[in-house]
């Protein structure tokens, strides 16, 4: 039987991960991606909790179902901005971008 | 005792785990946009495995669908042929590694340590004709404020998105 710590150790492992990358990337996408991964640890949480704690309630369920769409929304917008820096100064690392406006 | 269902969440936990490190260490960021699309799958995975199918879809249909071909098309659009990501400085790393590895036992140790009352789940789908009625129910177990809230909310990401991107 699959114990409800088994779950949590890959999420655990997934979040940190993730905040790994994002101290140690210098490319914008690349710190993005792991901004998803950390998204991503915190839904398989939320699912979790709702499956072995609250069965018969759904707000872990809708939860992630909205931070799904939340992200998605958020993913957009910063894409959008980092095209947006790339147009201006044909880079998206990060020790580039000293001045927001110029 | 070894059943089917401890067997598929190993494999998976393995996929996620493996794919995760990878994508965070690789070189070349269209490789980490593809293990990123690896990590998506095996989530979705985990939530199938839950009897949450729908959320699975959900899942596969907006993240594995929809974020990982922006991710893609935003990387082809700003990053020239073999562009590898640049060599951090050494000590820079060791200490983002340390940091994260000591957070990371020190999570590990508390959670473990307190054991959690169920040790396991009862199999069961769960109804869409369930997931229909709480998205719109407006009662105290409904949603449907957060619904049309988020609704604003991908719209102004659609205006956003344009006002930021558009050429000048």
């Amino acid at each position: 039987m699959i114990q409800m710590e088994y779950y949590l150790i890959v999420s655990t492992i997934l979040m940190f991960v993730g905040i790994y990358g994002f101290i140690t990337r210098r490319n914008l996408l690349a710190m993005l991606i792991s901004v998803e991964l950390i998204l991503n640890s915190v839904d398989i949480n939320f699912v979790v909790f709702n499956r072995f704690l609250f069965p018969e309630q759904l707000e872990g369920f809708f939860f992630t179902l909205f931070a799904i769409g939340i992200s998605a929304a958020e993913t957009a917008v910063a894409i959008a901005i980092i095209i947006n820096i790339y147009r201006n100064m044909k880079n998206i690392q990060v020790k580039n971008l000293k001045n927001m406006k110029w | 005792m070894i059943t089917l269902d401890l067997i598929v969440f190993t494999v998976l936990a393995l996929f996620i785990t493996v794919s995760a490190v990878l994508a965070v260490t690789t070189k070349r960021i269209l490789r980490a946009a593809t293990y990123l699309l690896f990590v998506l799958f095996g989530t979705a995975g985990i939530y199938f495995q839950l009897n949450y199918s729908f959320l699975g879809a959900v899942q596969l249909l907006i993240y594995a669908g929809g974020i990982t071909v922006l991710y893609v098309f935003s990387i082809l659009l700003t990053s020239s042929e073999g562009d590898k990501a640049e060599k951090l400085k050494g000590y820079k790393l060791v200490i983002g590694l340390i940091a994260t590895v000591a957070a990371l036992g020190i999570c590990l140790f508390i959670m473990l340590k307190n054991p959690f009352v169920p040790s396991n789940f009862e199999h069961g789908e769960l109804d869409v004709r369930t997931i229909g009625h709480a998205l719109m129910g407006t009662g105290k177990d409904g949603y449907v404020l957060p619904f049309e809230v988020i609704s604003i909310l991908l719209l102004a990401c659609i205006v956003g998105g344009i006002m930021i991107a558009r050429k000048r």
